[in-house]
């Protein structure tokens, strides 16, 4: 069985314009492994929304950093990690928010999120205060008693 | 360059929406400022015609939600038709067809808006 790992990076600006160039990359590679149209539609938009979260929260909009886009291919699953180098928190920067649009963003927010679960099979986050935060997205190859796309794979 | 357009037309009390291209968090702030004119218009009425719409994320999603309760207080309504099938999942995933009429054809769409001024009137005579 094949044990390697291959990966494809992405580093762009954290900008929204640039959320059709990401979710392009990720679907091109999606596609070249074999998944269908409805799981390449599932990655790009969880993708997308884990890339919104970063843009929208992460940084001071002022600043135009970095955002990583990975993408690691083993042979089960596809893994997408964002990571984004944003300040993190520190008690004393908390202000209080205005209640209706921290309410309002909120509840766009957590659409994302529950997209994010619900399209992909595993989402996880490691936070590195000050440092670096990183959401993993993983899509399996099969389901339990699906071995069809292993076995395309493998063909390649 | 943005690829994403809104294209309105309007007809009597009703203005439709065809949107078309992708929706995103980039792209979400042209159909708000649409239907925030709209508003200013007092124009409550509201039909977006999705066929021409080849991709959603949910903040564009979130422009509808961020909408709906100022026109349904205001007597109006957002009714959605002619989404495809990616389309669609991303609403059905939310929920949003219990809160939404969203339709197959146009034709169905305007149905939708007549009967809901009719029984409007109706209701309106009884009191």
């Amino acid at each position: 069985m094949v044990k390697s790992k291959t990966e494809y990076k992405l580093r762009i600006p954290s900008q929204t314009e640039n959320l059709e160039l990401i979710r392009a990359f990720v679907g091109l590679v999606a596609n070249k492994v074999g998944f269908s149209e409805d799981d390449i539609g599932k990655i790009e938009l969880a993708t997308d929304e884990a890339c919104t979260n970063v843009i929208k929260h992460a940084y001071d909009p002022k600043d135009q950093k970095a955002l990583d886009v990975a993408i690691q291919i083993d042979y089960q699953k596809f893994t997408v990690l964002v990571t984004d180098h944003g300040k993190g928190f520190h008690p004393d920067e908390i202000k209080i928010p205005d209640m209706k649009e921290y309410l309002a963003e909120l509840r766009v927010g957590g659409l994302g999120i529950y997209l994010m679960r619900t399209l992909m099979d595993e989402v996880d986050y490691k936070i590195r205060p000050g440092l670096s935060n990183q959401v993993r997205m993983v899509k399996y190859f099969i389901d339990k008693d699906d071995s069809q796309l292993v076995q395309k794979r493998d063909r390649k | 360059m943005s690829n994403f357009q809104v294209k309105r037309s309007d007809e009597d009390q009703l203005s439709s929406l065809r949107v078309a291209g992708f929706l995103d968090a980039h792209t979400a702030p042209i159909l708000e400022r649409e239907i925030q004119k709209l508003l200013d218009e007092g124009r409550f009425q509201i039909l977006v015609d999705f066929a021409d719409l080849g991709y959603i994320s949910s903040a564009g999603l979130g422009v509808f939600m961020g909408f709906i309760e100022q026109i349904r207080t205001n007597g109006g309504d957002i009714k959605m038709c002619r989404m495809n099938t990616k389309i669609y999942r991303v609403f059905d995933l939310l929920g949003f067809p219990t809160l939404y009429d969203i339709v197959d054809d146009l034709e169905t769409a305007r149905e939708k808006f007549f009967q809901t001024s009719l029984n409007k009137g109706s209701q309106d005579n009884q009191k």
